[in-house]
């Protein structure tokens, strides 16, 4: 049973296969003999789960179901539950029980999915590898000696080990796109402004998008549905109408325009992953698509520009954990100073500290316009790129990452050579765009994740996309040796 | 450029961050190759290029100017580290 997909699991519970409740016991029974190896969920809630489990049931027996009514899921422990601890994976955190939903989790509530608990993460979601979680590592499991990528790493262990059909992620960098290629499973970053930030916990608010991931684009669609859509309470929410994400999944894909961009396939990119991509370019061609070689010329400024502006409002927005109203306390402060320094110092971790100094470097007197301002040219330089190509073919496709998942402890000690993991993902967040992952081969026994990469609010045609390649392929069925379903 | 022991002990103290003495050599390598990495914007002429600083160019979307929210205080105070009749509890600022 534990190999369905949403979409089949919905199928289920319409026909009384089963009920919400037998299924949110059947996943948390689950969770709780296997997630030790994983180390995916910081918090299960088990008692709210069975909670919601029962109110689905009374719902759908009064005629009351909508599509993802009594579904489980489960939520990156970013986004804020009411009266469960919101951690952002931080010891600054610990002790954080949320006063409010988050606006994507109140939404997915409202309809009617069950909350089975909150997944590991990088602290503060910035990582590559979830090795800076308060909490220990989340694995892959694929191979647990292996990082299941980050920062979403928890979210994308917990789908790839079949412990929740699906979970929500958040994406600054590739946080939803990296983890879910490292772990075979799907995950689509929306364009930035559809999906409420009310409610995440920031990172960098520019460049902050929450998604869905799940093993299908069509769970991904099902679960878009809910989450998507205008909210006064998010500042920088898009002001558009909402749409059926699941409308166009079975458009055919004749006539389909690729772009490969050559800088995507240099000699920086693992031979493994660059078979496997070019393997899935084959298979659109053979759907009707045609391919061309496109060029987006500043893809390695992505890097530097992205590592100033997401520190720069890191450090400003973690400005708010200070010991006062709420989070980690430091001891005995003798003054007010004590207390911020030492309550942070304590409450954040080597990562974050690294980062928020970075920021403040970056942003300090004298040196904004050498950083900042330059790193924002650059951003505009590369949103130009992006949008001259989408201008001539319909998708961007290419590797998510440029090697498949690397082993734990290998990246830790040295942030760069974890930073340049991102190249492929990164551009998309500095310009706006939405992106999917989706598997499309292994190496070595480890998932590859493909990129495809549309024009602003373009989420229909890339899940149409993705949805076509997985009516071809089965790699997203693929389940890690181990696994038992 | 490269930072040294003083110059990390002060983007730290902006920061309002204690970190140990026996971490300063590890942060000032780390900062330094991040900001080596960051210097290869250097190189690129940016010269007239508008800075990007929201993906769609949107500004910032103004409401009205009413009461939407209804008082938490006890709420959204249960969560703080220490609270007296309402107030937030600091060490004492003025002598």
């Amino acid at each position: 049973m534990f190999d369905k997909t949403l979409a089949e699991l919905a199928q289920g519970l319409e026909r009384g296969d089963y009920s919400s409740t037998e299924l949110t016991q059947a996943y948390l029974q689950r969770i709780n003999m296997l997630d030790s190896q994983y180390n995916s969920f910081i918090t299960v809630t088990e008692e709210q789960a069975l909670a919601q489990a029962k109110a689905a049931d009374e719902a759908r027996a009064a005629g009351n179901s909508g599509a993802l009514c009594g579904l489980p899921i489960a939520h990156k422990d970013l986004f804020c539950t009411q009266g469960v601890r919101t951690s952002s994976a931080s010891k600054m955190l610990d002790n954080f029980i949320s006063p409010y939903d988050a606006t994507i989790v109140s939404r997915l509530k409202n309809a009617g999915t069950v909350t089975l608990g909150k997944l590991n993460m990088d602290e503060f979601a910035m990582g590559s590898s979830n090795e800076s979680s308060f909490y220990g590592p989340a694995r892959n499991p694929w191979n647990t000696d292996c990082v299941p990528g980050g920062s979403s790493g928890g979210s994308a262990a917990a789908v790839a080990a079949r412990l929740t059909p699906a979970a929500t992620g958040s994406d600054t960098g590739g946080s939803i796109r990296q983890p879910a290629a490292l772990c075979g499973i799907t995950g689509l970053k929306p364009t930035y402004g559809r999906v409420s930030r009310y409610g995440m916990i920031a990172f960098a608010s520019s460049l902050d998008q929450a998604g869905p991931m799940a093993q299908t684009a069509e769970d991904c669609g099902m679960i878009l549905n809910a989450m998507a859509g205008f909210d006064p309470m998010d500042s920088t929410s898009a002001e558009r109408d909402m749409e059926d994400y699941t409308a166009e999944l079975n458009k055919p894909l004749a006539g389909l325009k690729i772009g490969l961009p050559k800088e995507y396939f240099s000699a920086a990119l693992d031979a493994g992953v660059a078979e496997q991509v070019r393997n899935a370019v084959a298979e659109f061609e053979k759907l009707g698509a045609t391919v061309k070689e496109v060029s987006l010329p500043n893809t390695e400024l992505s890097i530097p520009a992205y590592y100033i502006i997401a520190p720069a409002e890191a450090s400003s927005n973690l400005s708010r954990f200070d010991g006062v109203r709420y989070g980690y306390r430091c001891d005995n402060p003798v003054d007010l100073e004590d207390l911020y320094k030492r309550s942070r110092g304590e409450g954040f971790g080597t990562e974050v500290k690294r980062r928020i100094m970075v920021g403040a470097y970056a942003l300090s007197a004298g040196y904004y316009d050498a950083y900042y301002n330059k790193a924002q040219q650059i951003r505009r330089m590369i949103q130009q790129d992006f949008v001259a190509v989408l201008n001539d073919v319909d998708v961007i496709m290419g590797p998510t990452t440029p090697h498949p998942a690397f082993k734990l402890g290998e990246k830790s000690s040295d942030p760069v050579s974890m930073y340049m993991e991102d190249i492929f993902t990164l551009s998309l967040n500095l310009a706006g765009l939405p992106g999917i992952s989706v598997p499309c081969g292994q190496t070595n026994g480890l998932p590859v994740g493909l990129q495809i990469i549309g024009s602003y609010f373009a989420e229909s045609k890339l899940l149409n996309i993705a949805h076509q390649f997985q009516q071809a392929t089965d790699w997203h069925k693929q389940i890690p040796a181990g696994v038992e379903v | 450029m490269s930072l040294d022991r003083s110059d990390v002990e002060q983007i730290a103290h902006l920061a309002r961050l204690q970190i140990d003495a026996a971490d300063i050599d590890s942060y000032s390598d780390s900062l330094n190759s991040i900001l080596s990495l960051v210097d290869q914007m250097q190189a690129t002429n940016t010269e007239g290029v508008e800075p990007l600083a929201h993906p769609l160019d949107a500004v910032q979307r103004l409401r009205a100017d009413e009461v939407t929210e209804t008082n938490q205080r006890e709420a959204l105070q249960a969560v703080a580290p220490a609270t007296e009749e309402g107030l937030f509890l600091v060490p004492k600022v003025i002598e």
